[in-house]
């Protein structure tokens, strides 16, 4: 008998335990999955509690639920790998052996990061939305905020879902609008990014869609710290940005658990093979999701084109053939842009996202780089398909591989 | 991308002006790139500058952070010496491609 063992049963670590549980014989492999949480949180819906169009009960399900059968889960914190004896310590003592080990033990927020975030203004008048409790609590605020400055903060590069705080913007000016309030309210995004996104096409179709807005954009922010006091934004190099209140992305590290077994860059990423998913250290570690350092979006929708690849080498490794499969950093995001419209995005390690339709060329009904009704059903939809498809392993049918048909190529 | 000679040196430069090739580097390049940027380097300067290149050779992505935690320099450091942009001005006069981080 032997081991495959999994950890983390996230959006990355369930897919895998569903496509491998499908495919390998009961009496040759035994698959384990360790998490800490029972709770499998739907992340991209903690976007949408601040304004009150999902709650809790919209974004939670028992773990369990999507573990198939025949899949070992245990609840526990995982204390470290010890590479080298392809051993896994959990927290109380216990001692899991592996064949082959998948990491997916994703991203968390660390506030404690950045002086004076989580200080007296704490879930006061700062607030994030990547975690259930920050989301609640800032629904909470703004219920009665009465206006002034919002101002939306990223901490640090890598963070995951890059276009997050670009849809929160977005939807918290179709809030306070609706509200009657949109003249109270004066929103600014800083970012640590020279504009609203990296890759030239999709900054200018964002920016242009931020001016549109009125939301200002300060680019080239890099925040060092805090100051409760004067409630004032402040960088490395001493620029001060005011604020009534603070929306932020803290700064995004991987798991203390790969710090404790010194497998990890400054951040706790896993330094990955970008094509074959391999863990640079150790040939029967492979990484997916949030925790490898490839230098893609850390995003769900990624994860799952991952998977795909991860499969196949690992069926490679497995039968101790060479890894052929060839992770081409494919990233799909829906972006919700408010009033019920939304735009989405398509690309890879090498191709930026441009403009023009999918998944069918020529006809979508997506579009790609463009604002419309039927882009915010697709990130409506995206709900279902991750609880239902996604998750389970199942295929969809867009290709891991990211294509050029239906996309235009076009330069600022 | 364009060729040009800096320093007695034939470099090829990419669009933005970073080097396109890390072994066409040497210290004269380097004070000749970030004069045109405005800037004078110093000891301190080239403490950095190393430091990226052999991070770089290793094959590691560099951060403000990484840099920041090196001994070399500390983060608000790292500003006063490249201000206006610290990773991307120690980048290009390191002769290293621009960095990535950002996706
Ligand atoms: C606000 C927000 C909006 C988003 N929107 C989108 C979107 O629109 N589209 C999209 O594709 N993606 C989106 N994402 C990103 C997406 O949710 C993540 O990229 C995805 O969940 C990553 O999957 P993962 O398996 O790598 O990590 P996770 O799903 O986070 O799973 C990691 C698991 O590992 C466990 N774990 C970690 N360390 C330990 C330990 N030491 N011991 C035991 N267990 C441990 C955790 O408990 C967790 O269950 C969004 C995220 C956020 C926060």
């Amino acid at each position: 008998m032997k081991d495959i063992l999994i950890l983390g049963a996230g959006t990355a670590g369930t897919m895998m335990a569903n496509k491998l549980r499908n495919t390998l014989e009961y009496d040759e492999w035994r698959i384990t999955i360790v998490d800490q949480y029972k709770t499998h949180y739907y992340q991209p819906g903690f976007l949408f509690i601040p304004f009150g169009i999902y709650n809790k009960q919209d974004v939670i399900k028992p773990k369990s639920n999507f573990i198939p059968p025949g899949v070992k889960l245990i609840y526990s914190e995982i204390d470290k790998i010890e590479g080298e004896n392809n051993k896994v310590y959990l927290q109380e003592g216990r001692v899991l052996n592996y064949d082959f080990l998948i990491i997916a033990t994703g991203t968390q927020t660390c506030p404690e990061e950045t002086p004076g975030l989580k200080d007296k203004l704490w879930y006061k008048d700062i607030f994030d939305f990547y975690t259930i409790e920050g989301s609640i609590a800032l629904q909470k605020h703004l219920k009665d905020w009465k206006g002034g400055k919002l101002v939306m903060c990223i901490s640090e590069l890598p963070y995951k879902c890059p276009v997050a705080p670009i849809e929160f913007v977005c939807l918290a000016e179709a809030y306070f609008a609706k509200k009657g309030m949109r003249d109270k309210v004066d929103i600014t995004y800083v970012t640590p990014m020279p504009g609203a996104f990296t890759k030239p096409v999709a900054t200018k179709m964002l920016s242009e869609l931020l001016t549109e807005k009125n939301i200002k954009v300060i680019p080239d922010f890099y925040l060092e710290k805090i100051d409760n006091d004067n409630k004032k934004l402040i960088s490395y190099d001493e620029l001060e940005i005011d604020f009534d209140l603070l929306t932020i992305v803290p700064v995004n590290m991987g798991s203390e658990m790969i710090e404790r077994s010194g497998m990890g860059d400054d951040l706790n990423f896993v330094p990955t093979n970008k094509h074959t998913l391999q863990s640079d250290q150790f040939e029967n570690i492979f990484v997916i999701g949030d925790a490898a350092n490839i230098p893609t979006s850390k995003a769900g929708s990624v994860a799952h084109f991952a998977s795909e690849i991860l499969f196949d080498n690992l069926m490679s490794a497995i039968e101790g053939r060479p890894l052929l499969a060839k992770f081409d950093g494919h990233a799909n995001c829906y972006i919700e842009t408010g009033y019920g419209k939304g735009a989405l995005i398509d690309f890879n390690y090498d191709t930026e996202p441009l403009p023009g339709t999918f998944p069918l060329p020529g006809i979508g009904p997506f579009g790609l780089l463009k604002n419309t009704k039927i882009n915010h059903y697709g990130k409506v939809i995206f709900r279902w398909i991750y609880w239902h498809i996604l998750l389970k392993g199942k295929e969809m049918p867009i290709e891991a591989d990211m294509t050029m048909a239906g996309k235009k190529r076009v330069t600022v | 991308m364009t060729q040009i000679t800096i320093a007695g040196q034939s470099v090829d430069l990419t669009d933005e002006g970073y080097l396109t090739d890390a072994s066409q580097w040497n210290k004269e390049v380097a004070v000749e790139l970030a004069k045109t940027e405005g800037f004078e380097l110093g000891d301190d300067h080239f403490k950095v500058l190393d430091f990226l290149r052999d991070a770089h050779a290793k094959g590691e992505t560099l951060t403000i952070r990484k840099v920041g935690k090196s001994g070399i320099v500390d983060i608000k450091g790292l500003y006063k010496l490249f201000p206006g942009g610290p990773l991307k001005f120690s980048s290009k006069f390191a002769g290293i491609p621009k960095p990535t981080s950002c996706v």
